[in-house]
């Protein structure tokens, strides 16, 4: 789950890591009168799930109350496109406005869990400002890697080492960056982070060390245990699909193309997706109905696949194990019966009971095309969403 | 032959008393799988269908000599489950729970280390060695006993790809799912080497996914140490970056962990890559004929 800015932030200032002072607006008087607060200059930001929102104009610094009313004013109900957001860009709904600094040095600092070793990692780099897979391409000897055994935690060493890479090593400095490394460390672990990225993370012309941007993801797996952090979801940020998905257990990704697809395990979703690509066709979505799945879950997996008025023809896909074919197809003809079908289905079933499925299906009076395997069927699908079209 | 579990496979459930546990403890005991014991805590001295359950792992050992366990607790005490086993010094722990906090399985891993236990998952389908033994959720009924290794990182894909090779009247000596998390116990590299030693197999499936480098890391290790014939197949070249395609472990991140990347690493390592899941079966086929395994 990922949350915004200034929510990320708020979540790490509690910790004890240092980050400027600033509000979170959602009108523009509210902006103004926050800026008036904070002093001037300070820093208006779009707040939007994506990055890249300095360079398409979603950060302006204010020097009065004037320019940060203009700057709210441009910001707020505009549609922010960054090379994160996709052509179709992000409605900006929420502003953050921040306390200025003098800034003197721009560095990275990022920790994650490596899959690789089974533990977190820490990354930093001189080079802030910049995406650390671009640094990671060019300069790769430029990041400096600390792997975290949970045993321990952070190591004071380890803190060390990093700060005397990022140059960091005087006295005070020194003091200051393994404090800021071992809080956030420390909110990494107690909040189920997923990943932190403090990018830029600034030495200000003080010598302070300070989160200038923060971006923050929680493991979902691990929310059960957060509920303070599950309030901060944003739902404006999600395709209501998905949310709506979710209400049900259902893993649903939106994607661009008008075959709806409905395919039970999440490996055999993908392959459902490449398979209508390679057909020639273009996938509306992931959607994995899961392994236990019941007449209810199949009954609001059809729904939604029938929300996206991009579907043209809707490609089911199933191997039976756990979930038996009679019950997929008892689900499909009750959700097609009560929503109305009103594109081409095409099934493939294979696996445990498919024949008394393939019954139900044939026997229920829908119009339903039947496939023979998984890429006889992503043709069939494919070539019914073409004449839709 | 066969690799991790045979018909002297003793297995204990934890989490016998929920709705899941139940389900697949009896269908395992259907299958002929020796299913010698259950614990809940709290409800032990009592049964399931005949199974003794006890209040704790170290308690069913001793009474019962489990040699194996298989997991079907929440998330939320899942990592528990598998402490509480290792602990027992049971040697196989099968962790089908789906869901289990990543920073948890950050602390298994480390526990277990240096244990002679070896964890399967979590959010797997299970092991199984066909007529042998079942572990898991998956539908006994497709599999064949024969000589084909099936590793996979996906459970639908794996029965694919199992039903492809039955109905061809190739039979499977075990098949391993690895689990979809990001961090999982044992991993492609771990599973090739058991197939590779196996003096029952002659060939492997392995079935990889976006997200990570462990089909990279894998593609090194059967380049280095794998001499039997390895068909591959990689789900996800058309997923978007950014996205997790329903396993927490499927995302691409960063630009890595592409199925292009994979495919190219196993195709360099000599892996015959099925071009689609529906020809998983024919392209194991037309290996092992190459191979002089089949006529």
């Amino acid at each position: 789950m990922n949350i915004h800015e200034h929510q990320a932030k708020e979540v790490l200032r509690r910790y004890g890591v240092a980050v400027p002072q600033g509000r979170a607006c959602f009108t523009v008087d509210e902006a103004v009168a926050a800026a008036e607060a904070l002093g001037f200059p300070c820093v208006v930001k779009a707040q939007i799930h994506a990055g890249g929102r300095g360079k398409a104009g979603g950060v302006k610094v204010v020097k009065d109350a004037a320019a940060a009313r203009q700057a709210a004013q441009g910001m707020l109900g505009t549609t922010l496109v960054t090379h994160q957001t996709g052509p179709q860009g992000r409605v900006v709904r929420r502003l953050y406005v921040e306390q200025g600094c003098q800034i003197a040095r721009e560095l990275y600092l990022g920790m994650l869990v490596d899959r690789g070793v089974g533990r977190v990692l820490v990354m930093a780099s001189t080079e802030g400002g910049v995406e650390i897979e671009e640094v990671a391409a060019r300069t790769p000897e430029k990041i400096l890697r600390e792997t975290v055994d949970p045993a321990v935690g952070l190591a004071g060493y380890q803190a060390r080492r990093l700060a005397f890479g990022l140059g960091l090593g005087a006295k005070e400095q020194l003091g200051r960056t393994v404090a800021f490394l071992t809080a956030l460390y420390k909110a990494f672990l107690e909040c189920d982070a997923a990943m932190i990225e403090i990018n830029p993370l600034v030495v200000t012309t003080s010598g302070e060390v300070i989160a200038l941007d923060a971006k923050v993801s929680f493991d979902d797996n691990a929310l059960f245990r957060h509920p303070d952090l599950r309030e901060l979801r944003d739902p404006t940020e999600e395709d209501p699909r998905e949310t709506e998905a979710a209400k049900f257990d259902l893993s649903y990704i939106a994607l661009d193309g008008n075959i709806g697809c409905m395919v039970n395990g999440a490996g055999l979703a993908m392959s459902t997706m490449d398979s209508t690509k390679y057909a020639g066709g273009s996938p509306a979505n992931f959607l994995d109905v899961g392994g236990g799945a019941n007449t209810e879950k199949v009954k609001a997996a059809f729904r939604i696949l029938l929300s996206d008025e991009a579907v043209k023809a809707i490609f089911i896909n199933i191997f039976g194990g756990i979930l038996r074919c009679d019950v997929l197809a008892d689900g499909v003809v009750q959700a097609a019966r009560e929503v109305g079908l009103k594109v081409p289905l095409i099934v493939r079933m294979e696996g445990t009971n498919v024949e008394q499925g393939k019954k139900i299906l044939a026997e229920s009076g829908l119009d339903i095309l039947s496939a023979t395997d998984m890429k006889d069927g992503a043709q069939k699908a494919v070539a019914a969403a073409g004449r839709a079209a | 032959m066969s690799v991790l579990v045979d018909r002297n496979t003793r297995v204990l459930t934890q989490g016998i008393t929920g709705a899941t546990g139940q389900l697949h403890t009896r269908l395992c005991r259907e299958y002929g799988s020796q299913m010698v014991a259950g614990v809940t805590p709290g409800r032990g001295g009592t049964d399931f269908e005949g199974i003794p359950i006890f209040d704790t792992v170290e308690q069913a050992v001793r009474a019962t000599g489990a040699n194996a366990s298989v997991i079907y607790v929440p998330p939320a005490g899942a990592a528990d489950a598998v402490l509480e086993a290792a602990d027992a010094g049971i040697p196989l722990v099968v962790c089908i729970t789906e869901g289990v906090p990543v920073l948890d399985m950050v602390k298994v891993k480390r526990a277990l280390d240096g244990t002679a236990t070896r964890l399967i998952g979590p959010n797997c389908p299970g092991v199984i060695t066909p007529g042998q033994c079942k572990i898991g959720i998956m539908p006994g009924y497709i599999h064949t006993p024969g000589g084909v290794g099936v590793v996979s990182r996906s459970g639908t894909l794996t029965y694919e790809a199992v039903f492809q090779l039955s109905n061809l009247g190739i039979g499977q000596s075990t098949c391993i799912g690895i689990g979809g998390d990001p961090i999982i116990g044992t991993g492609f590299i771990e599973a090739l080497r058991l197939f590779q030693d196996d003096a029952g197999t002659d060939a492997v499936i392995m079935i990889g996914e976006i997200g990570g480098s462990a089909e990279e890391d894998a593609a090194a290790f059967i380049e280095a140490h794998v001499t039997k014939p390895v068909v591959g197949f990689i789900a996800g070249q058309t997923a978007p970056p950014g996205r997790r395609m329903g396993h927490a472990g499927a995302i691409i991140s960063g630009g890595k962990g592409t199925a292009k990347e994979k495919i190219a690493a196993m195709q360099a390592a000599g892996v015959t890559m099925s071009p689609t899941p529906a020809e998983l079966g024919v392209t194991m086929r037309d290996v092992l004929r190459k191979a002089g395994k089949l006529q």
